[in-house]
């Protein structure tokens, strides 16, 4: 990945392009541009607590340019001014990433030019970054399975009353009727049940979901 | 006015919130049957508002709730995938360039009277979608909508491409996808009786224009 970015870097004719990923213990990945020098200096002065382009994109899914993010403050303008003095640029545009599990990861690009150029820039390559910033975390989370831990998937309350009835041998009828909702709506609920449990049928679902203990009769 | 609201900035907003969870509660179990959960102050939320998903909100002269929908990039757990699947083969939507737009809602006094104006808030929210998807890069809104939403979007002149639909009457639930040209873009806007410029600057003001003048001062 790291020479991958590295390539598109340059196709893009940017400073920098960085992929970063923060769980929720605020443990980072990634890979990118940014010179050594910064990236321990960012991690030694954790600045992952005050840097604005993470706040401002954390639980967040809309791309960011960087103008639009609040640098006010005596730490954060410092903190900016060492970004710039490290070469990161006094520009970027950084596309939050919201993946499976609450995963979260940035996808940056970062450069040196006028506001004028970096708004033509992100006009014409926006569409571009955006794919790129989802294909680097989709290899990350298959580089990756124990970062993102494919937890077996919850059944909802609705989901759970729907096949428990229906393993007490109620028909779908009765199982509507028991509660209190449309036989279409139930229809919903045990596809989803269904989907979420990786059966081929409804039976299968149901057999399933005894099996892991999800239902009890 | 348009507001821009992530689930996390919901509280500052409580007359507005509540007033929008309470509306839903009305839509869609008092007036559509959907078996929607409805806690004990009336209010209806499900498991995607825990993930602070972004809405975009009709706020009214009083500062209450006049119409609203919910938007969730469809790449992470979103509703679509999880509960309408089945509607379209089985086959998960999910791409950078696709969010879902899901309780697109009316309030009553917007919805049962002939002057409330429902059409011209729909299509308010439709001009705050169009806004979205040029500000961020999204291309299309993928959503869930009944019979009755189907007439008000075609009125408003903002028909979605239906890529699946169940039930019959009053009942039929469909899937369908919105894209948003620039002609669609005018009959929105003429349909919500709001200019383009108006709508900009909500927009602007929600995701940062106030610091990015503070950033150039």
């Amino acid at each position: 990945m790291q020479a991958v970015i590295e390539a598109l870097r340059d196709h893009f004719r940017v400073d920098h392009l960085v992929y970063h990923w923060v769980d929720s213990a605020g443990d980072q990945y990634g890979c990118g541009t940014y010179s050594d020098d910064w990236r321990d200096r960012y991690i030694e002065q954790n600045y992952v607590r005050l840097d604005p382009v993470i706040i401002g994109c954390y639980s967040r899914f809309h791309p960011v340019d960087w103008k639009r993010l609040d640098w006010s403050g005596k730490a954060v303008r410092a903190f900016q001014a060492e970004a710039i003095e490290y070469g990161v640029g006094n520009q970027g545009y950084s596309i939050p990433i919201r993946g499976p599990n609450g995963q979260f990861a940035l996808f940056t690009a970062s450069h040196n030019c006028d506001d004028q150029a970096w708004t033509v820039f992100i006009e014409k390559n926006r569409r571009d970054l955006l794919l790129i910033a989802h294909e680097f975390n989709r290899k990350a989370l298959e580089f990756e399975p124990d970062r993102a831990p494919e937890v077996a998937r919850q059944l909802s309350p609705r989901e759970i009353d729907a096949m428990t009835l229906l393993a007490m041998g109620y028909n779908r009828a009765q199982v509507a009727d028991s509660l209190s909702i449309s036989e279409h709506t139930l229809r919903v609920y045990i596809e989803s049940a269904r989907a979420k449990l990786g059966a081929m049928n409804t039976t299968h679902a149901v057999a399933r979901a005894l099996s892991r203990g999800l239902i009890v009769v | 006015m348009l507001r821009y609201l992530y689930g996390d900035e919901l509280e500052s907003h409580p007359v507005l919130s509540r007033t929008m969870f309470e509306d839903r509660a009305w839509q869609f179990r008092t007036r559509q049957g959907w078996d929607v959960e409805v806690d004990e102050t009336g209010q209806e939320r499900d498991q995607y508002d825990a993930m602070n998903p972004l809405y975009v909100i009709w706020e009214r002269p009083d500062g209450r709730h006049g119409g609203s929908m919910r938007l969730m990039p469809t790449t992470g757990p979103c509703m679509v995938n999880e509960h309408f699947s089945h509607l379209m083969d089985g086959q998960p939507i999910q791409s950078p360039l696709i969010w879902e737009c899901t309780r697109f809602c009316l309030a009553p006094a917007a919805a049962t009277t002939p002057s409330g104006g429902a059409a011209q808030v729909a299509a308010a929210l439709m001009l705050a979608g169009g806004e979205v998807m040029q500000g961020f890069g999204v291309e299309h809104f993928i959503g869930v909508f009944d019979a009755r939403m189907t007439r008000i979007y075609r009125m408003i002149g903002a028909s979605p491409e239906v890529l699946g639909a169940s039930g019959q009457g009053r009942d039929r639930i469909s899937v369908g996808l919105w894209a948003f040209s620039p002609s669609a873009r005018r009959r929105v806007a003429q349909s919500a009786g709001l200019s383009p410029a108006l709508s900009r600057h909500w927009f602007q003001r929600a995701f940062g224009a106030g610091h990015a003048a503070r950033h150039v001062a």
